[in-house]
C-alpha cells in the first residue's frame, strides 16, 4: 500500500540508446580525427599542396592545347579529393582498428553511425579546403576554363570527397595492414581512373568497358564535372551525376558501418 | 519493519544482491578451438577479484565476452543484472584492453576529453567532462604529462592513459586487462591501492587480470583459470588453506598438478603411484 508510484523497480537505470546518429558525440568524434590531423603538419601540406602542385604540372604539360587542360583539369578536381580522402580514411580507421580504439569505442555508447559520421565530418571540411584551394587556383590562376559556376566544380568536389572517405572505410575492413590497405588504391581507384573517361571519351570504350564504366561511380563524378565546364546553368544531367555519386556515397558508407562489428572473434 | 509485513509486493531483489557478472556454462569458440569451456562463476559486488593464470589461459577472451566485444559467447553471462554486451551496460563498464587503446597522435588530455564526450555527450556537460578528465589523469599520476602526445609516453605510461579513459565517468564494473605489466614496483603498488580506493569508495566492481601470481594477495577474491576452465574460486586463504600451500602461487601450482593428474588417468590412486 505505501509503495508510492509504479516506479520502475530500483533496476538499473536504462540510458535511452537513441538509433539515430547523436550530434554531439558525431562532432565530438570529427573534432577528435581533426586534432589528430593537427599532430600532424606533414600529412596536412601533402594533401593541401599535392593537388594544385599537380595541377600547376598539367597546367604546363598541356601548355599548347588549352582545351585539353580544360577537360582534364576539370576531372581531375573531381577525382584528387577521391583519391585523397580514400587513402587518408582507410589508413586512420584501419589504424583505428589495429589500436585496440576501435573496440574502446565500441564497447562504450558511441553509435556506428557516430563514427562514420565523424570521420566523413573531419575529412569533409579537409575536403573542402583542399577543394577550394584547387578549384581557385585552376580557374583563377591557371586560367582553367568553366563555362558553368566554379561553386558547382566544388560542390561535385565535395561528393566525391565523401565517396572516397566511403570506400576508404569500407576497404579498410579488408585489409589487416597498412601495407594491405595502400595496394588497395591501385585496386578500387586505377580502375575507376581508366574507365571514368579521363583518358578517352567513355563512348569510344569497347562496349564491355563502357559497360562496366556506367556502374563505376567515378565516372559520374567525372561526368558532372564536365557538365559544370560546358554548360552555363545546371543541367538535368548534372543533376543526376551528382545525386548518383551522393547516392553511391551513402551506400558504401552504410556498407562500411556493416563491417564495424561490436562483437568480433 | 520486516514482522508484521504481509505478502506486499516488497522492494523486489534489490540490485546490490546480484552478483556483478554471473556465469553458467559460458563457452567461447575462436575459430576451430573451444576458448571458455562451460565456466560457472560469480564475480561479487564492490569487491576486487583477480582472474589469474598463465597466458593463453583465456583470460582476455573472458574479459571480452563479459564486456561485450567477444563474439560466438554461448551460456548464461549477466553483467550487472543485464545480458552481456546490451547497450545499457556501453556507460556502466570501464574496460582496459590488454594493449593500451589510446590515439598516440593525441596528447593524454586529447585523448580523454574525447573518450569522456563519449561517455557525457553535449555542451551542458562540459565542465563536469572537464573535471572529470582532471581527476582521471591525477589518479594515475599523469597530471605532469598531460599535454605529452601519448605516441612520445613510456609503455606503463600509455597504459595508465588508457586505464585513466576507463575510469572516466566513474563506471559500476570495471574491466582490467593486465593493467599493471610493465610497471615499477613503485607505480604497481600505487595502482593497486588506487583499485582498493575505487573498489571502497565508490563501491565499484573490480575485474582484474594478470599472469603474476604474486598480485594476487591484493585481491579479495580469485579465479584461477587454466586452459578455458576455472580451476579454482574463492578468497586467497581459501585456496592457501585448501590446497595447504603458503602461497597463491604455490596454491595454483598444486591445483594444475591435481588437474593434470584427473585428465591423466581417471583414476587417481593409480596416478599417485607413478
Amino acid at each position: 500500500m505505501n509503495t508510492t508510484t509504479a516506479a520502475p523497480p530500483s533496476g538499473p537505470t536504462t540510458p535511452p540508446e537513441p538509433r539515430a546518429i547523436n550530434l554531439a558525440r558525431t562532432t565530438a568524434t570529427a573534432t577528435r580525427v581533426l586534432r589528430q590531423l593537427r599532430h600532424d603538419p606533414r600529412t596536412i601540406a601533402l594533401m593541401i599542396l599535392i593537388p594544385c602542385l599537380m595541377l600547376l604540372l598539367l597546367r604546363y604539360v598541356f601548355d599548347g592545347s588549352p582545351r585539353t587542360f580544360d577537360s582534364i583539369g576539370a576531372s581531375l578536381l573531381g577525382i584528387f579529393p577521391l583519391i585523397t580522402m580514400f587513402l587518408v580514411t582507410s589508413i586512420a580507421t584501419l589504424r583505428e582498428r589495429t589500436s585496440g580504439t576501435l573496440e574502446r569505442l565500441l564497447a562504450m555508447p558511441l553509435g556506428k553511425g557516430d563514427l562514420i559520421a565523424g570521420y566523413a565530418l573531419a575529412f569533409g571540411a579537409v575536403a573542402v579546403v583542399q577543394s577550394v584551394l584547387a578549384t581557385g587556383l585552376a580557374v583563377w590562376a591557371l586560367g582553367l576554363d568553366v563555362t558553368g559556376s566554379a561553386w558547382l566544380l566544388l560542390l561535385v568536389a565535395l561528393l566525391d570527397a565523401l565517396l572516397g572517405t566511403a570506400l576508404g572505410l569500407f576497404v579498410s575492413a579488408f585489409a589487416s595492414s597498412e601495407f594491405q590497405a595502400v595496394q588497395f588504391m591501385p585496386a578500387v581507384i586505377f580502375p575507376q581512373l581508366l574507365l571514368c573517361g579521363l583518358f578517352t571519351p567513355r563512348s569510344d570504350m569497347h562496349p564491355v568497358l563502357e559497360g562496366i564504366s556506367n556502374v563505376l561511380p567515378m565516372s559520374y563524378a567525372v561526368d558532372g564535372m564536365n557538365e559544370v565546364l560546358k554548360h552555363t546553368d545546371v543541367t538535368a544531367a548534372f543533376v543526376r551525376d551528382a545525386l548518383i555519386v551522393a547516392a553511391c556515397a551513402l551506400l558504401v558508407l552504410a556498407l562500411g558501418a556493416a563491417t564495424l562489428r561490436r562483437r568480433t572473434a | 519493519m520486516m514482522n508484521n509485513a504481509p505478502d506486499t509486493p516488497a522492494p523486489s531483489p534489490p540490485p546490490p544482491d546480484h552478483p556483478a557478472v554471473h556465469a553458467a556454462d559460458l563457452t567461447v569458440v575462436r575459430g576451430p578451438r573451444q576458448v571458455l569451456r562451460g565456466l560457472d562463476f560469480d564475480v561479487p559486488r564492490g569487491r576486487i577479484t583477480g582472474l589469474l593464470g598463465p597466458s593463453g589461459c583465456g583470460k582476455s577472451t573472458l574479459m571480452r565476452s563479459i564486456v561485450g566485444t567477444q563474439a560466438k559467447v554461448t551460456g548464461t553471462l549477466d553483467v550487472l543484472g543485464l545480458p552481456a554486451g546490451h547497450a545499457a551496460l556501453r556507460s556502466r563498464i570501464g574496460y582496459v584492453t590488454q594493449a593500451p587503446s589510446v590515439y598516440d597522435d593525441l596528447s593524454v588530455r586529447q585523448n580523454l576529453d574525447y573518450f569522456a564526450a563519449i561517455l557525457d555527450p553535449g555542451r551542458a556537460a562540459a565542465d563536469r567532462r572537464r573535471e572529470n578528465v582532471e581527476h582521471a589523469i591525477s589518479d594515475v599520476d599523469l597530471t605532469s604529462h598531460a599535454d605529452a602526445l601519448a605516441g612520445n609516453l613510456s609503455g606503463g605510461q600509455r597504459s595508465r592513459v588508457s586505464l585513466a579513459a576507463a575510469l572516466l565517468g566513474a563506471p559500476e564494473l570495471l574491466v582490467l586487462d593486465e593493467p599493471t605489466v610493465g610497471l615499477d614496483p613503485v607505480l604497481r603498488r600505487d595502482l593497486w591501492q588506487l583499485f582498493h580506493t575505487i573498489a571502497a569508495d565508490r563501491g565499484a566492481t573490480l575485474l582484474v587480470s594478470s599472469h603474476v601470481m604474486d598480485e594476487a594477495e591484493r585481491c579479495h577474491r580469485l579465479l584461477l583459470m587454466r586452459e578455458g576452465v576455472i580451476l579454482a574460486d574463492g578468497t586467497p586463504d581459501a585456496l592457501r588453506a585448501r590446497t595447504g600451500t603458503d602461497t597463491v602461487e604455490a596454491a595454483f601450482l598444486h591445483l594444475v598438478d591435481e588437474a593434470i593428474a584427473s585428465a591423466a588417468g581417471n583414476d587417481p590412486r593409480k596416478e599417485s603411484v607413478r
